[in-house]
């Protein structure tokens, strides 16, 4: 434990001050076995089947269990609910292998602990821990994250879902879009508004179980990418919950989403971490292979820049995601870093797996190789838990806030 | 009535890369900078080791690694999956490269009469090097039975029930304990480790000895003359008709 602390605060003493490289190049020991864990299973149960997943749009049921039973479905919560009790860190680092190998395997995780039990771990009640979560953690049962709407995305705080109270029950009316993990869910956590004239000050978060009468699925999106995992809308017609299924108090959901996707970036950017390393070895390795005008095409200046920029690219965002986890385990303000990982690492995904195809020349634009499921994938990354654009609203506006203006 | 053996489980630190290169000395090949990590079959070894732990059947596992300090990680993966404790011994250096099964015997045959162990299990043969005499030499210095091959293993009382995997198909044995069995690819399926066990870990002892301190000899009775890479792959002909290829069968000399 003394070595984990030791390495921890020469890790964060090297990015608050100046110290060399060399000691961020050794994560503690721990970690270093549960990267390897999670690359070997990645390497050994992911990247064989992800072709397949994709192209039949199959949900990982088996792996994601066997996640599970690793305690990768709920990484940072406490043993005693039945998780795994580890830091972000680690959770980054599990999420980027998890995602070279398959990347809707890795959305499917990243949901499960960021998005929805994240927010339940922070703001739920002792009980609710107990019901919401202790479930959720084998991989037999995983949740979803129900905010945006047809009529809004970036524009959270115009929520139009309505909940009213009625006796003793909420009843839920309105329809969530675009809901990651949707028709293979357990639970939803829907916001929904409880006083309109409040703004985004009068939406209130929601436990709701699925099935339940009240609550139906749009038809499954048929998606560029990250097919393996399903994407719905979540219609509410008359649902009707007990009072105790509020997440929070009565008018903090808007509060609660926006902490809960400060977390969910620093997942989706290891997550993207993920597609741009798989994009980066599969040109490598390629451009060892692969001969033109006589020698290796990786003795060619033009392909060696492309391969340099993206390990630059790749390795400039993972370093900026260690840090926005570092900084949240050590409960230090991260709002700001989560958004410039999650800016970095989508901007990388969709850069190396575009270059990824060119290095690869036409065998890039056929399903033999993995460069087109890896583009296909990436550019999710770029849209979803919040905008590359909104990314950069947030980051703006902390720098703002820094430099007083 | 199940016997409370405690087993040693050796962990072979073996390196894994598809790419080997001779070196240019032809005395070797280059291990530097090659990715290590644990035998294959070892993982099988230390996973049998696990489940009779798990089935109460023995009362502790030790993995054991001989080699440099960054064998230690094997010795972790192998406590991430249940192993109780670990003994790194520790060679380096020159010793480490004239390390082979004779040594590494050795020094298991004198760990093994210092923990007294009743049970050893590794794989079956490290991968890097495809000896496949660790366990039968380890066997024949203690004088103890061996179960090598193993595809099953039961205990049975004081004795062990083995499936062993040999040309001929199935072999049904019994031996004694102590004994030393060696684990086949068909033995189990490794586990993962899980995150929880990987954080239990840290807590684990993993004690570090010398060759020395157990009083074996190092000294290789082997000289390696020369490595070299196999003869390049030449390019195929073709034949017009199966007479033909017959003909030049014979000419090559292969039929």
């Amino acid at each position: 434990m003394a070595a984990l602390f030791k390495a921890r605060r020469a890790l964060s003493s090297f990015f608050t001050g100046c110290r060399s490289l060399s000691q961020l190049a050794e994560l503690p020991e721990t970690h270093q076995i549960l990267r390897q864990t999670c690359r070997d299973y990645a390497d050994r149960e992911l990247s064989p089947i992800a072709a397949r997943l994709d192209k039949e749009h199959v949900y990982p049921a088996k792996q994601i269990q066997e996640l599970g039973a690793m305690g990768v479905m709920a990484m940072e919560v406490p043993e005693e609910l039945g998780g795994a009790g580890m830091d972000y860190l680690a959770y980054s680092l599990a999420m980027e292998e998890i995602s070279r190998g398959c990347a809707s395997t890795g959305v499917v995780v990243s949901v499960n602990n960021s998005l929805y039990i994240g927010p339940i771990l922070k703001f739920g009640t002792e009980e609710q821990k107990k019901q919401w979560i202790q479930p959720f953690t084998t991989g037999e049962k995983v949740g979803c994250f129900a905010l945006s709407e047809p009529g809004n995305g970036s524009d959270a705080g115009a929520a139009s879902t309505i909940a009213h109270q009625e006796g003793d029950e909420w009843v839920l009316n309105g329809t969530k879009a675009w809901i990651t993990n949707s028709w293979d869910a357990s639970a939803a956590i829907v916001f929904a508004t409880t006083d309109k004239t409040l703004k985004h000050k009068g939406i209130s978060a929601f436990l709701i179980p699925m099935p339940h009468p009240g609550l139906s699925l749009g038809k499954k999106e048929d998606k560029l990418g990250i097919r393996a995992s399903s994407t719905a809308n979540i219609i509410l017609e008359d649902c009707r919950i007990p009072l105790g299924y509020m997440l929070g108090p009565r008018g903090s959901g808007f509060k609660i989403a926006m902490q809960t996707l400060d977390s969910g970036r620093i997942g989706i950017a290891a997550q993207a971490l993920g597609i741009a390393q798989a994009s980066l070895e599969c040109a490598a390795d390629y451009a060892h292979k692969r001969t033109a005008f006589g020698a290796p095409i990786g003795k060619l200046q033009a392909i060696q820049f492309k391969l340099a920029d993206m390990a630059v690219a790749i390795e400039g965002a993972r370093l900026l995601t260690w840090k926005a986890a570092l900084l949240r385990d050590s409960k230090k303000a991260f709002t700001k870093e989560a958004a410039m990982a999650k800016l970095a690492a989508s901007e990388a995904a969709t850069f190396c797996s575009h270059q990824a195809i060119q290095v690869l020349g036409g065998m890039g634009y056929v399903t033999d190789m993995p460069a087109e499921r890896h583009y296909r994938d990436a550019r999710i990354t770029e849209i979803y838990e919040g905008t590359s654009e909104i990314q950069r609203l947030v980051i703006a506006g902390q720098l703002l806030k820094e430099y007083q203006l | 009535k199940c016997p409370r053996v405690s087993p040693v489980v050796t962990l072979c630190y073996c390196f894994v890369s598809p790419q080997i290169r001779v070196k240019p000395d032809n005395t070797g090949v280059v291990t530097d900078g090659v990715k290590h990590s644990m035998n294959p079959f070892c993982e099988i070894a230390v996973e049998e080791a696990v489940k009779l732990k798990e089935k109460k059947l023995i009362k502790e596992v030790v993995a054991v690694s001989c080699g440099p300090q960054q064998s230690q990680e094997t010795i972790r993966t192998a406590l991430a999956m249940g192993a109780d404790r670990g003994i790194h011994v520790d060679v380096s250096g020159k010793d480490y490269e004239n390390l082979g099964p004779l040594q590494v015997s050795k020094i298991l045959a004198a760990l093994a009469k210092q923990e007294d162990a009743q049970l050893i299990l590794l794989g079956k043969q490290a991968i890097d090097d495809d000896c496949n005499q660790t366990g039968q030499m380890t066997a024949a210095l203690l004088d103890w039975p061996q179960g090598t091959f193993a595809s099953e293993v039961s205990l049975e009382g004081d004795k062990i029930n083995l499936v062993r995997e040999i040309d001929g198909g199935l072999e049904h044995i019994k031996i004694n304990t102590p004994a030393v069995i060696t684990a086949d690819l068909r033995l189990n399926t490794p586990r993962y480790a899980t995150l929880p066990n990987i954080m239990k870990a840290k807590k684990k002892k993993i004690a570090t000895v010398k060759p020395a301190d157990l009083g074996v000899d190092l000294t290789s009775r082997l000289e390696v003359l020369k490595v070299e890479e196999p003869p390049q792959r030449e390019a195929g002909m073709k034949v017009e008709t199966v007479e033909d290829l017959v003909v030049k069968l014979k000419e090559a000399g292969r039929v």
